[in-house]
């Protein structure tokens, strides 16, 4: 089973999408649907966690003397 | 030669003097022009100052544009343009040229930009830079947005509002010059810049962005003139991150709208194009785990609903029956009244066929097929009779023939009486004989049962050695306590008969019956004196 902690949102929540459908066609077995299940609360989680870390953090780029990026700071006025 | 010199009393010039008075003039009467006219071959030292020509259909101007003049530019002339350039005139004397020295270079009107724009545009077409092919897909959710623009104003305000209103995310701000000479190239740095950090190491480091959006408010065709530089469509082409175009309002167009994988007409559709709305998300995920919930308890719980529903059908084995015994009690009840509703019914059949099967039937029957009968035998006998008729007719007359023949043959041989007595000796011989043949067959007959009847009887017995013990009274003695008892004895031989004494002799032990040949032969000596004993 591939790592789902290091899906993107989409794809997460692609895999959930399907999980979920394939649970309510109900044509898996009572174990895979156990591990269907289980997959899907995984799933969810991963989702939801990536929801949630949206934080609000807007920096800009300090440039050197030759134009390139060297570090940032918080971007003030907004 | 004096002479030669005519109004030799004008005042002499050097060449260096005139030339200044040249310049004078010059300068002073044009200290400050404006100048329409097309752009000439156009060339740049690397010196930084630009030297150009601007001409029309009979003239050329020499124009110059020294290093800090370029740098503050808002549009380089570029050749074939149709421009208005400001600037003063001089002379350089060096040379006897007059030159103009530009410090501004505008657009000789909005078709002439255009048709420039036009021109670039396809000539980058044609280097493929536009191709959709070349279109990267948004990213569904971008981790890191970077956004090239001014770090002031309503645009990136604009932005960041609609990003922390849809999905708050990290945002790097790359602050540009959004107009002026060097807009274009701060904006190609910044994009080439952002796509220059070190991928997938956060660890203090600054995030590369994963989408960016280069940012600009409306303005004039002008204003937005660094959008439209080469360096940053091919900046803009070449970027390995996703790039949104945000230039502008929505009816302005500008190359690197062409070049970008997506334009938004505005800024604030860049930030919705970049990101989705999180609470749809969260609903949406809430939704997908709420069903994934719901399907797995109503997979459980119909399972176990089976389960139980099996285990009820298990656990009760009398159901299993009572479908069976019910359906055995009605075919029973009906079983009884169904046989005797049969036998009545066949009751009433035979009645009705007995009733038909009455004695006159087979009568009628009879009759008729003896009238059948009767009048095929009178048929046959009709037929018969035709050939036997006709036969016997002639025969008949053969007969009449033949008689007289026989009656005369008859009367020659021998007369009726001799005839007679052939017969009546002929009948003798075969009653005597006959006769005899009977009485040899009775004789046969009776021998055989006189010898049947000999073998059967107990004299014929006799003779093998048996004989009969008899009382004194002749009646038969067929055990020794009756022999011991009785008064006399008599023993029959099958040639005589003969007295003992009774008791005469001392009982034989074992001794039996009176006819068996053992005593009787013992007896036969004793028996002698008794027989003649009686005798006497």
């Amino acid at each position: 089973m591939d790592d789902i902690s290091a899906m993107s949102f989409e794809d997460a929540m692609a895999a959930l999408e399907k999980v979920v459908r394939d649970l309510e066609q109900g044509q898996v077995t009572l174990e895979a649907s156990i591990a269907l299940y289980e997959r899907g609360a995984q799933l969810r989680s991963h989702c939801d966690k990536l929801l949630k870390a949206a934080e609000d953090r807007v920096e800009k780029i300090t440039l050197s003397e030759t134009g390139e990026a060297v570090s940032t700071q918080p971007l003030e006025g907004q | 030669m004096d002479e030669l010199i005519e109004g030799g009393n004008a005042p002499e010039f050097t060449v260096s003097e005139l030339s200044g008075a040249v310049k004078r003039v010059v300068e002073g009467e044009f200290g400050r022009v404006r100048v329409r006219g097309e752009v000439g071959r156009v060339s740049r030292p690397r010196s930084g100052h630009m030297y150009f020509d601007l001409k029309d259909e009979n003239a050329v101007i020499a124009a110059v544009s020294w290093k800090g003049q370029v740098a503050r530019m808002g549009l380089l002339p570029e050749e074939g343009m149709e421009v208005i350039a400001s600037g003063r005139m001089t002379t350089f004397p060096g040379q006897s040229k007059y030159q103009l020295i530009v410090d501004d270079v505008q657009a000789a009107g909005e078709g002439a930009l255009m048709a420039m724009l036009e021109r670039r545009r396809k000539a980058l077409a044609a280097e493929g830079l536009f191709d959709p092919a070349r279109k990267r897909p948004i990213p569904f959710l971008p981790q890191v947005i970077g956004v090239v623009t001014s770090p002031s104003g309503a645009v990136i305000r604009d932005i960041l509002h609609r990003l922390r209103e849809r999905f708050p995310r990290h945002v790097l701000v790359w602050p540009v010059a959004v107009q002026g000479q060097s807009c274009a190239e701060e904006v190609a740095r910044a994009i080439r810049g952002f796509n220059a950090l070190p991928a997938g190491d956060l660890s203090g480091r600054i995030p590369r962005p994963d989408l960016l959006i280069v940012a600009r408010g409306g303005g004039s065709l002008e204003d937005l003139w660094g959008f439209n530089e080469e360096i940053v469509v091919r900046a803009a082409a070449e970027s390995a991150i996703p790039l949104i175009s945000a230039v502008g309002h929505e009816t302005d167009t500008t190359l690197i709208d062409h070049a970008a994988d997506l334009r938004a007409p505005t800024p604030t559709a860049a930030a919705e194009m970049a990101v989705p709305v999180r609470r749809e998300l969260i609903a949406r995920v809430a939704e997908a785990g709420a069903r994934l919930t719901r399907a797995e308890t109503a997979r459980a719980e119909a399972r176990r609903q089976r389960l139980a529903d099996l285990g009820r059908a298990l656990g009760r084995p009398q159901t299993l029956l009572t479908g069976p015994r019910q359906r055995f009690d009605l075919w029973a009840e009906r079983l009884e009244p169904g046989l005797r509703g049969l036998v009545a019914r066949r009751r009433g059949d035979l009645a009705v066929r007995g009733a038909r099967l009455a004695p006159s039937l087979l009568r009628g029957f009879l009759a008729w097929e003896a009238r059948a009968l009767r009048e095929r035998g009178e048929k046959l006998a009709r037929l018969a009779a035709q050939p036997a008729q006709r036969g016997r007719e002639r025969l008949d007359g053969l007969a009449a023939r033949l008689r007289p023949a026989l009656d005369r043959l008859n009367q020659r041989v021998t007369g009726p009486e001799a005839r007679l007595a052939v017969d009546l000796g002929d009948l003798s011989v075969r009653l005597d004989r006959a006769m005899a043949q009977r009485l040899e067959d009775r004789r046969a007959r009776l021998d055989h049962a006189e010898r049947l009847r000999q073998t059967l009887g107990y004299r014929e017995t006799l003779r093998r050695g048996f004989a009969v013990v008899r009382d004194g009274a002749g009646a038969l003695v067929t055990d020794r306590a009756t022999a011991a008892r009785a008064a006399a004895l008599e023993i029959e031989f099958h040639d005589g008969r003969m007295a003992v004494g009774a008791g005469g002799g001392p009982p034989v032990p074992g001794g039996s019956g009176g006819a068996a040949p053992k005593p009787a032969r013992r007896r036969a000596p004793r028996g002698r004196d008794g027989d003649q004993g009686s005798l006497f």
